[in-house]
This record gives C-alpha cells, structure tokens and sequence, in this order.
C-alpha cells in the first residue's frame, strides 16, 4: 500500500507545505505586485500542472495511434479534462491576481490571450469527443486532432509570447524580470509547490480514469 | 507525384464543372468587403484596414476550404481510399486550397484596394507574408476539415476546431503586416517575422502529412 501510495501522501505534503509556507515567509517588497506576489506559488502551479497533464495526454495521444489500444485513449482524454480544470483554475487565479496589480480581471496580454485560446482548443477537443459516436473512430480522430491542440499549446505559451513587443508577464518580449530574479526563499516554496500540484494533478487523473474505465469495462 | 497531379487536377475539373461554389465564394468575398466599404466610409486607417482584411480573408477561407472534405460523399471517400495513397491525397487537397487561397486573397487586395485603398505597406514584408498566410491558412483548414469530416454535425466543428488552430498564424500576420507598415524594415527583423509564419506553415502541413493517414482509414 505504501508503495503506491507514497506520491500521492508527497503531494499533498507539498500543496500543505507550500499554502503554509507561502503565507509565512518573507517576500522581498516590489513595487506594484507587493504581498501578493505570494499567489505565483498557487497560480504558476497551476499552469504547471495544466502543461504536464497536457503533455501527458499528447503522449499518450501518439501511444494511442501507435497501438490502439482503447487504454491509452481512456488516459489522453483524462488527461486533456483534468488539463483543462487546472487551465481554468490558471486562469482564475491570475485573473485574482490581475485585478490586485494591473487593475482589471483582463488585460490584453499575449500570455493570456494564449491561455485563453488554448483552452478553447482544448474545449473544441471535448466537443469533438461528444460529436462522434464510434468509440474507435473517435479516439482515432481525437488523438489527431490532440496532437494539434499540443502543437497550438507550445506555440502560444512557448513562441508566441516572446515575439510580442510587450508583455505584462516576466521574462516575456521586453519585460525584463525573469524567473532568475526569484530570490532563494521564494524558490524554496516555489518548486515544491509546482512539484506538489503536479503530483496532485496525476492523482486526478488516476482517480477519473479507473472510474471510466469502471463505466466502460476497459482494463 | 503523379497520382498527386492527378488529384489536384480533378479538383480543378469539379470546381470548373460545379461553378456555383466558386462563385458563390467570390461574391461572399466581394459582398463583404462592399459591406465593409458601406459601413466605414472609403477612409479607414491603415491600423483597420489591416484587421478587416485579415479577417474577411479568414472567413473567406473558412468559406472556401471547409467543403473540401465534407462535400464529398461517403461513398466516394471510399472509391479515393482504394485508388489512392492518402498522401497524395492530403497533399492535393492542401496544394489545390492553397491556390484557392492565392486567388481570393489576390481578389481581396484588389478589392479592397478599389473600394478602400490601399495603406502602403511595405512590399518586401507584406508579399512573402501574405504568399505564406494563404498556404497556412489553406492547410490548416484542410487538415480542420478532414477532421471535422469525420464527425457528426461538421459545420459547427470546423468553426470550433479550425478558429483557434489558424489563431496563432492570424495573430502573426497581423503582426508582420502592422510592421510592414513603417516602410522598410530591417533585414533581421524581416527575417524573424517570415521565418516565424514559414515555421508554422512547416508545423501544420508536417502535421497534417503525418496524421491524415490516420483519418482516413475506417
């Protein structure tokens, strides 16, 4: 038990430590973003966890074209659903910390604006699911259209916004701070709450696709 | 090649022998663009000049691409599939769009540029841009509408699927064309820009080579 176990009690470890040490120590006083920069713990895991789901389900996408093996279809379309929850969890809580700092929910920023899209490529890719009613055929053409919507992630979060001439985000075209300028202590609570959420993420998605699996009798 | 050659001949010969849809494309693009000119006035600046283009351009290219797949039948899909390779397949569709593409962006620069005028971009950088934003734009809504195709209600899937796979190619033409607005750039940042859009082109039509194989089978 403990064998299969230990991840899951190691994320939730590092969420716990990370909310209570996010809170407690000190952060260096910036203009602008002040206390709150505390929410990069929350919200950057976010999308931490968001573009490890994501991948996973185009891995497990090409895995799927490879064998078709309907397991692997149950694992990427799980992985594109709990992708998207912590997509929207992303979203929510820059938006928190948007109206804290820039003064609105949503500015016209590249970084969201591909967020933002992303997720509607993701949406489209839920709505294609439910469009098709051959379970082969739509695992066949979800994969390849998965695919697409990875290819479109990368570049919106990865290109894109450093092509553009200003960006609110650091280290994004012209902003100059980076994640370099991270002091030690922050890095301290940072990473493992990233590392933590991520764990966390895995476990939802172990827990949503034993439950269809369940529904559907695929083993 | 040739069965390549032969494919894309045939797609000449159907839009030649059902002239309806071509037309029905090139008055939906002329339409648009008078719509245009009515609601702006003749005088627009060079900022929103750019945008309407791009997107009547776009919506044309929605127009135009998405039947390529979804107009033929079943049956039909099925006589290609034992006669062709899906390579040659894919690569037909996407050359023949592509030139579809080249024609109504050509019919839209001139329209717009009688009704609207025309902001003096700079040639260097809107010329290769907009030659690579049609072939990216034709092939990504190829590959959108195969497999928008293969699903249940096609013509509300290929506008969800296809908008945020030809955003990102959009947002970048925009762009380029915006710079091309200064007059001459710069050499490097010309480069940046193309090679940015060529990037992409190259991303999609790999993509789609490697992927519809996939689709197509039963």
């Amino acid at each position: 038990m403990i064998r299969n176990m230990w991840w899951k009690v190691l994320g939730l470890l590092l969420v716990l430590y990370s909310i209570i040490a996010g809170l407690l120590i000190d952060v260096p006083a910036l203009p602008v973003i002040h206390q709150t920069i505390r929410n990069l713990f929350y919200h950057v895991s976010m999308w931490f966890a968001m573009f490890v789901m994501l991948g996973t389900s185009f891995i497990f996408s090409i895995r799927y074209l490879s064998g078709f093996r309907m397991k692997d279809d149950l694992m990427a379309s799980g992985a594109v659903y709990t992708g998207i929850f912590f997509g929207l969890m992303g979203l929510m809580t820059g938006m928190v910390w948007a109206k804290f700092t820039w003064g609105d929910f949503w500015t016209n920023d590249p970084q969201l604006n591909g967020a933002a899209v992303s997720m509607m490529a993701y949406l489209a890719y839920t709505v294609l699911r439910g469009s098709i009613d051959e379970v082969a055929m739509r695992a066949r053409i979800s994969a390849v259209y998965n695919i697409f919507a990875f290819m479109l992630l990368v570049i919106f979060l990865g290109v894109l916004p450093r092509l553009a001439d200003s960006s609110l985000h650091p280290g994004k075209g012209g902003n100059t701070s980076t994640m370099e300028g991270l002091d030690m202590t922050m890095r301290m609570v940072f990473y493992p709450a990233a590392l933590g959420w991520v764990l966390i993420a895995f476990w939802l998605l172990q827990l949503h696709t034993r439950r269809r699996a369940l529904i559907q009798g695929i083993h | 090649m040739r069965e390549t050659a032969e494919l894309i001949r045939k797609e000449f010969l159907l839009e030649i022998r059902q002239r309806y849809a071509i037309n029905g494309i090139l008055l939906y693009v002329f339409s648009t663009i008078f719509v245009v000119q009515l609601c702006f006035g003749r005088v627009i600046d060079e900022k929103t000049w750019i945008a309407l283009f791009w997107v009547i351009l776009l919506f044309a290219a929605f127009n135009a691409v998405s039947k390529s797949f979804i107009q033929e039948a079943s049956a039909r899909r099925l006589y290609y599939f034992m006669i062709a390779s899906p390579l040659s397949v894919v690569v037909s569709k996407m050359v023949y769009n592509s030139l579809l593409m080249l024609v109504l962006g050509a019919l839209s620069l001139g329209l717009f540029t009688v009704f609207m005028g025309f902001p003096g971009l700079y040639a260097g950088l809107f010329a290769p841009a907009f030659l690579l934003g049609c072939i990216g734009l034709a092939s990504a809504l190829t590959m959108v509408s195969a497999i928008a195709s293969r699903s249940g209600n096609n013509a509300a899937l290929m506008a969800i699927l296809g908008f945020p796979v030809v955003l990102p190619l959009l947002l970048l033409l925009v762009k380029a064309s915006q710079r091309a607005l200064t007059g001459t750039v710069e050499f490097a940042e010309l480069l940046r820009l193309l090679s940015a859009i060529a990037l992409i082109d190259l991303v999609v039509v790999l993509l789609a080579v490697i992927l519809f194989p996939y689709l197509w089978r039963d």
